[in-house]
């Protein structure tokens, strides 16, 4: 299967279905991958067959759900782009079937996944994100009367904490790692976000009476082939809690590594940008996650500007640039209030696993100079999910990064590669003259 | 309950019947019947963790395909689902 396009967008998030929609209202001839079944992305995500009148996300998401059903938008749902075969060529797989996505263009809007940090029990089922939790609830898992522990860090707590307990879960507390210290000058600050103070407002009242520790983190969980109990530090003092879920997650990271492998310039682990949202590559833009944790508002403009610069109708981007840094001081406050602190890479012991797919312990890991040295000594990262989980966890625990990122950068079946190392034979005379 | 739930299909987990809401996840699916996912080459029992096709816990065999990602991927009517 073989498309061409004047713009491809990756990921049909907020900055996605924003930079798909924008170029495409300029008619644009876009597609846009994603690998989730439907558009959404993991803040707007909805069950399979659900209202397309669906405002349960509000107005915003309700406005750009219907701009997206009437662009003429090629939509590619569950597709994985997995490596680039050709000069803008990219390779896609889904459910063993292959596709070649030609462009002109391209948008990466790639979204951040939550960073998991490890501590003696979190490999055990019942121990998820806490964004996952959500996202399982709302693919069919049933959460009517179900013991909760939310604990990590950042805004997310509390929104899912509102939503599960909507959702009829019984959320024992929320446990925030950062200090109360850290937390009020962001909260102050958002005297400039108005939306903001009501969207916080609203989980508040929802979770009154859901205890909110700040200064707290899990130590331990416990249980046999499945999570039984959670050991919290709550202000310096250890409480156990009988729990059937306890959604962890610490923040969020940018998903860099499409990005990485197209060879965008990275720093501190975001996609370096222009004021055109254009990456260190030409053609190829970046908004959204990736290029800096700064949530939906942000996301949303950004997808804007690059879907209209890359349909170059520039004077119309720059409309949306004091919007643009409006919100990107938001973002710096974020990561300011939500720093996560020193006490939390004494959590794994020797024995715990940082890398669940080879199951390596940290103790192992530790020993060397660099995640490439524990890479190649103790298979730390070389499982499926390359370094996703484990590698974000040595990024904080030990200072590390990944040096490289090589394709496929998902796990594919070995017929695709065998399809995609024909095809890149064929194109090696191409690749030469470019 | 959204509407699109009230479909409902018939799949087995490691061989046992169950009837599932259309639109939910095989995750899902795996979560309702008991069973964890996968089993770690040390042998841990293990759940999904990051629900969004990143961490690849919730590895099984679907429809005789191994290693399937069963967070992304919605119950089909006569699906096969086996955990290790």
């Amino acid at each position: 299967m073989n498309h061409e396009f004047e713009i491809v967008v990756i990921g049909a998030g907020p900055a996605g279905i924003a930079a798909a929609v924008s170029a495409a209202e300029h008619d644009m001839r876009v597609a846009l991958v994603d690998d989730n079944p439907s558009a959404g992305g993991q803040i707007w995500r909805t069950n399979q067959g659900e209202s397309n009148q669906d405002h349960s996300h509000g107005s915003t998401a309700a406005e750009w759900r219907n701009r997206l059903r009437n662009a003429n938008i090629t939509s590619l749902h569950g597709w994985s782009v997995f490596d680039q075969i050709a000069p803008r060529a990219l390779c896609a797989e889904s459910r063993g079937e292959m596709a070649e996505i030609r462009f002109d263009k391209l948008i990466l809007a790639t979204g951040a996944r939550e960073r998991f940090l490890p501590f003696p029990g979190w490999t055990l089922p019942g121990v998820i994100g806490v964004g996952a939790l959500q996202a399982m609830v709302k693919t069919g898992l049933p959460i009517r009367d179900a013991r909760v522990v939310i604990a990590g860090s950042g805004p997310l707590l509390l929104a899912i904490a509102s939503a599960l307990q909507s959702a009829g879960a019984r959320v024992i507390c929320i446990c925030e790692q950062a200090s109360v210290t850290r937390l009020a000058p962001f909260a102050l600050s958002l005297a400039a976000f108005p939306g903001k103070i009501a969207e916080g407002l609203r989980y508040k009242v929802a979770t009154r009476r859901t205890p909110y520790h700040t200064s707290s983190w899990p130590i331990r969980a416990t249980g046999t082939d499945r999570l039984q109990e959670v050991t919290l530090s709550i202000g310096g003092k250890h409480r156990t809690i009988p729990c059937d879920y306890l959604a962890c997650g610490f923040h969020l990271v940018p998903n860099v590594e499409l990005p990485a492998l197209l060879g965008c310039t990275l720093a501190d682990g975001a996609v370096l940008i222009d004021e055109w949202q254009c990456t260190s590559i030409q053609d190829v833009y970046c908004a959204g996650e990736p290029t800096g944790i700064s949530g939906l508002e942000l996301s949303l403009i950004e997808g804007q500007i690059a879907g209209l610069a890359a349909a170059l109708h520039e004077e119309k981007a720059r409309s949306l640039f004091t919007q643009r840094r409006k919100y990107r001081g938001f973002a710096r406050r974020l990561a300011a209030a939500f720093a996560l602190r020193p006490e939390l890479k004494t959590l794994p012991e020797e024995s715990t696993l940082l890398c669940r797919c080879e199951d390596v312990p940290y103790g192992a890991v530790r020993r060397h100079h660099s995640w490439r040295s524990a890479k190649l000594q103790t298979r730390c990262g070389m499982g499926p999910c390359q370094g996703r989980v484990c590698g974000s966890a040595a990024e904080f625990l030990l200072g590390w990064t990944a040096d490289y990122t090589r394709p496929p950068i998902f796990p594919v079946a070995v017929s695709s590669l065998a399809c995609l190392q024909s095809d890149r034979n064929a194109n090696i005379e191409h690749t030469h003259a470019i | 309950m959204p509407e699109g739930l009230h479909n409902r299909v018939e799949i087995t987990v490691n061989g046992e019947p169950l009837t599932i809401d259309a639109g939910s996840t095989v995750a899902v699916a795996i979560a309702i019947s008991g069973a964890a996912c996968r089993s770690s080459v040390s042998g841990e029992k293990r759940g999904p963790l990051c629900a969004m096709g990143i961490c690849f816990e919730c590895r099984a065999m679907v429809n005789g395909i191994p290693h399937t990602r069963t967070c992304q991927l919605l119950c089909e009517h006569s699906m096969e689902i086996c955990t290790t």
